[in-house]
């Protein structure tokens, strides 16, 4: 059969909103109000006076508070006009955030959680209170219990790379215990694994050593076993990497690991595409992490909150952080940390309305589901890759003639070469037919990267009109470079000066500092 | 090498495709699945999987509960589930240690309900104009509010931002040690000597009266100090007073002032900046979040616009910048080469999804009040958490456990109740009292949401309880 890049869909003559709506300061109009606060009875002030003199004078404001003074509507349209100029998932076909995947937050989910029985709850309510919540959290750690295989999980983190650095955290408590701590100070990583996995252990006092993959693009073997050692705290991989490769020696690079006494860490985050296929308890693994914003399909919130999920095995168990639910009887009951516990990692149980979120995306698929899930991720990634792979200038490096598991990382390089075109230029023409691209892929080591994940979320037609929207910008680039470097041409915004958030004496992190650095003064310029 | 035993029953026959078509995953219908299939020269799915070899592969099912597909069905789960929980609105609560009901605007839900908020990640400036805007704001607003030039895009949480705040402190000093001056939330000083120590040691020194003991300070103050560090409001609800104080002995020594606090407060209160702090950090929760089970979480961390604290900053931060249209702003990363994306395993923490849409949410909270509004909410919650403490302190066998001032929470200590017993004698009365804090010590906690009925109903249930308590005390003897 023919593949769709030739006739090419129809490519939707997209524009973002331009409100050029000014920053929030200019909106300022004296006296207006956004909402009013309930006021101290007079029962009260008859008791206890002036609020403000409650205060000692040296405690009392001395400088002047300059937030803006607007009323509600024009708050309001504020806020929706930015909204306006923001590409979410559910307005863009978002597999071009590559490494992060990307999918479709069920609208029910958004519905389920919009109720005081959760928004309104508080965490020391006693138990018998809160047991539908409590239920909820304690079904979601049986089910991550199943989909990692591992013995005891943990809900409490707030990310994906929290969750990292509480493995890194355990890691560390574990040989402590054993009176290794002082001995075991490095951690291997490799390259294509996600960067977090690098800087946690380091955050956490390791030294790090990253194995490069072998020619084939699997992490090079000779490599990590002259690497490894009595010295080594534990390896901390993804698998699939980054590059989408599933690296089939996993089990292996695990034995390594036990045998001089290191554990061995899987950063799931990736697990897209092996959910029911395969597990960290398969491959040997003490600990796993997933995040609940990515595989479960909770929203991600313009970059969180998210949710992380650490799964252990039975000799990590004691580590874990507090409070915990656990099942007696018909009841749920929450329990302390565990008794040797590196001690709370993020406050009470997580964050709960992705806990629920997620649990009510799992109850949706199901065991069959979640398989069809990873396949159809699957399927649509080696679909996507087919399309991609045709594409004049774009190449995919590694693995020749092997499959990818859930995404791929692929370069632009020969039309870098032949055009002087970048991937970043790329990123932002795309940004002209609707269509989100990123291109951070720090180290650069495939050159002019490009990271696409499909997902099972998105349409046939929809990975074509992707594939197309790359094919079109490739044309352009070698027909008329000019038209991709100075891109965006239809979004609310134009080509930003780097240097401006580079330079110290320039940077403005807040519109106080903009107007200090640029004009001198307080007020509005 | 042995496999520790299965602990879950996991096999259940095989794996059985899907008999019907998932909403969720359109590809699943059979015509399209072959089709794809044969564009990409394939016979099957399972060809795909060639690299997982058979030795990794699950074998049969997981065991998960029975699918739900059909959306009311789920709905109808999820709901029944979510019906056995009492919330705050139904029950009269003082509930906070860390976690607060108060007052949130409609219209910082209906903003951060958006899709385009909701469901956006990691756009670039160019897709994601209005996020890069919105989160620029929060930082401005926030840093109108402490009095400083720098503020991060949100971190997980309050307990995250102390702890990279500490971990800064001992990277630009080079130093050692830390100095705990207040009473922090337990969890959270768990969390920073979790956090920091592989470079730092933590020391505590004991407050007076729930204040910092500032006469026990320079003792413990040496050149090897990296950070002072200090909550205010305390956990108990204390207010520093001496903040400007310690900050001079810090800075003699060398030391970084490092303090925690309470947003809130700032309509009122001088920020900690104008009192010698080098770095601010706390939690946004207040700021027009729900309290959602204590699972909505944003940590601010707050600078001076020092290039040497912006460096060690892991953060993200939004800064403006010129675009190639004269007069347009544009936004980006401000010193990227700076972040773990960049720095790998040099890097000095991590950047990864945290708690953007809650800094949008406290964006917009910060926007409708205004300065008016943050003076109101301030002297509000003081005036009735005076109050409330007045009400209780009159009560025969209870006092205030310390005399400092205290924004919305205070202990209240026992004379020979068990504060367990109050609760749940206060509990009969469909009053949540507060948290235990030790065996004679509850914390109550007061905000705009409580009225002066509710308090007073609460003081009234404390009594009965404590006049419970005596009596039974009394038959006993």
């Amino acid at each position: 059969m023919s593949l769709p890049l030739l006739p090419k869909p129809h490519l939707p003559r997209f524009h973002q909103a331009r409100w050029d709506e000014r920053i929030i300061f200019d909106l300022h109009a004296p006296g207006q109000r956004g909402v009013l606060v309930s006021a101290v009875e007079s029962e009260v002030s008859a008791v206890v006076g002036d609020a403000a003199a409650l205060v000692p004078k040296s405690l009392r404001r001395r400088s002047r508070l300059d937030l803006p003074e607007i009323g509600q509507m024009r708050v309001l349209k504020h806020y929706l006009r930015l909204s306006q100029g923001t590409l979410g998932a559910d307005l863009n076909i978002d597999v071009g955030q590559g490494t992060c995947t990307m999918k479709y937050s069920p609208k029910v989910n958004e519905r389920l959680i919009d109720t005081p029985k959760l928004k309104s709850l508080h965490p020391m309510q006693d138990d018998d209170d809160v047991q539908g919540v409590l239920e909820i959290i304690w079904q979601l750690q049986e089910i991550m219990r199943a989909i990692s295989g591992m013995d005891a999980v943990s809900l409490q983190t707030q990310g994906g790379s929290s969750a990292i650095w509480m493995n890194a955290s355990l890691i560390r408590a574990y040989h402590d215990l054993r009176g290794e701590g002082g001995r075991r100070r490095e951690v291997i990583t490799t390259i294509f694994s996600h960067p977090s996995n690098a800087a946690a252990a380091k955050a956490a006092g390791y030294d790090v050593i990253t194995i490069y993959p072998d020619e084939s693009g699997y992490p090079d073997r000779g490599a990590f076993e002259s690497a490894i050692s009595d010295r080594t705290a534990a390896i901390m991989v993804t698998n699939p990497e980054d590059t989408g490769i599933f690296n089939p020696d996993i089990r292996g690079w695990v034995e390594t690991a036990h045998a001089v006494g290191a554990l061995a860490s899987y950063d799931q985050a990736n697990a897209n595409g092996i959910l029911g296929i395969t597990r960290a308890r398969e491959a040997g693994f003490d600990l796993c992490h997933f995040n609940l914003h990515k595989t479960f399909s909770t929203p991600h919130g313009s970059g969180g909150p998210g949710g992380g999920v650490n799964a252990v095995t039975e000799k990590l168990a004691e580590l874990l952080p507090g409070p915990r639910v656990v099942k007696k009887g018909d009841r749920f009951v929450t329990t302390g940390a565990a008794p040797r516990s590196i001690g709370a990692v993020a406050p009470f149980y997580g964050v709960v309305p992705n806990i629920v979120r997620a649990y009510s995306w799992i109850r949706s698929l199901g065991a069959e589901g979640l398989r069809e899930v990873a396949e159809i991720a699957v399927l649509n990634n080696n679909y996507l890759l087919e399309l991609v792979r045709r594409i004049p200038g774009a190449s995919v490096p590694y693995a020749q003639g092997r499959r990818r598991i859930e995404q791929v990382r692929y370069s632009w390089k020969e039309l870098f070469e032949a055009t002087g075109v970048s991937s970043e230029e790329i990123g932002l023409r795309m940004a002209d037919y609707g269509l989100h691209y990123w291109t951070s892929h720090h180290p650069h080591v495939v050159p002019q990267p490009f990271t696409l994940e499909p997902t099972e979320s998105y349409s046939r037609q929809e990975l074509d009109l992707y594939a197309a929207s790359l094919a079109e910008v490739s044309r352009e680039a070698h027909e008329s470079p000019e038209t991709v470097q100075t891109a965006p041409h239809r979004s609310t915004v134009h080509r930003t000066e780097h240097a401006d958030l580079d330079d110290p004496e320039r940077w403005a992190v807040t519109w106080r500092a903009y107007r200090r650095k640029y004009f001198g003064t307080r007020g509005s310029p | 090498m042995s496999l520790a035993p299965f602990n879950v029953e996991l096999v259940r026959g095989v794996a059985m495709p899907l008999s019907y078509v998932h909403p969720y995953i359109p590809n699943s219908a059979s015509e399209v699945r072959q089709a794809m299939l044969d564009a990409i020269n394939a016979t099957s799915v399972e060809e795909l999987f060639a690299d997982v070899p058979e030795a990794l592969r699950v074998q049969g099912a997981l065991d998960l509960p029975p699918a739900l597909p059909v959306e009311q069905d789920l709905a109808r789960h999820v709901a029944d589930l979510l019906s056995r929980n009492a919330s705050t609105d139904e029950r009269t609560s003082f509930l906070g240690f860390g976690v607060y009901r108060h007052s949130v605007p409609a219209v910082v839900d209906e903003v951060i309900g958006r899709s385009e908020f909701l469901t956006a990640y990691a756009g670039e400036p160019y897709d994601d104009h209005g996020r890069f805007q919105a989160l620029f704001e929060y930082q401005s607003l926030m840093g109108e509010l402490l009095g400083m030039d720098v503020v991060n895009v949100p971190t997980y949480d309050g307990y995250q931002a102390a702890a990279t705040a500490v971990a800064m402190a001992g990277r630009i000093t080079g130093r050692r040690r830390v100095l705990q001056l207040s009473d922090p939330h337990p969890h959270k000083l768990d969390k920073v000597r979790d956090f920091v120590s592989g470079f730092l040691s933590v020391e505590t020194i004991p407050t007076s009266a729930s204040v910092a003991n500032i006469s026990a300070l320079p003792a413990s103050l040496d050149d090897d100090v990296a950070a002072v560090w200090i909550e205010t409001p305390s956990v108990r609800g204390s207010i520093e007073e001496n903040l400007s104080e310690i900050s001079q002995l810090a800075h003699a020594a060398g030391a970084i002032v490092v303090v925690g606090t309470e947003p809130l407060l700032y309509g009122v209160l001088e920020p900690p900046a104008g009192l010698g702090a080098d770095i601010v950090t706390g939690e946004i929760q207040s700021l027009g979040l729900h309290q959602w089970f204590g699972g909505a979480r944003g940590g601010f961390i707050a600078l001076h616009d020092d290039p040497q604290f912006v460096m060690e900053l892991p953060s993200r931060l939004f800064g403006l910048a010129s675009t190639s249209v004269p007069g347009e702003l544009g936004f980006g990363d401000v010193a990227y080469e700076r972040t773990s994306f960049a720095l790998r395993e040099e890097g000095k923490e991590w950047v990864g999804t945290a708690a953007a849409l809650w800094g949008i949410a406290a964006g917009v909270y910060l926007a409708l009040m205004g300065p008016r509004g943050m003076r109101d909410i301030g002297e509000t919650i003081l005036a009735r958490t005076a109050y409330a403490q007045r009400r209780v302190a009159a009560i025969p066998g209870a006092r205030l456990s310390d005399p400092a001032l205290h924004f919305r929470e205070f202990c209240v200590e026992f004379e020979s109740a068990s504060a367990v017993d109050v609760v749940a004698a206060t509990r009969r009365a469909q009053i949540d009292a507060g948290v235990v804090l030790d065996e004679r010590s509850l914390l109550i906690c007061v905000t705009e949401m409580t009225t002066r009925e509710e308090i007073d109903r609460l003081a009234d249930a404390i009594a009965a309880a404590l006049g419970d308590v005596d009596a039974q005390n009394g038959a006993r003897q």
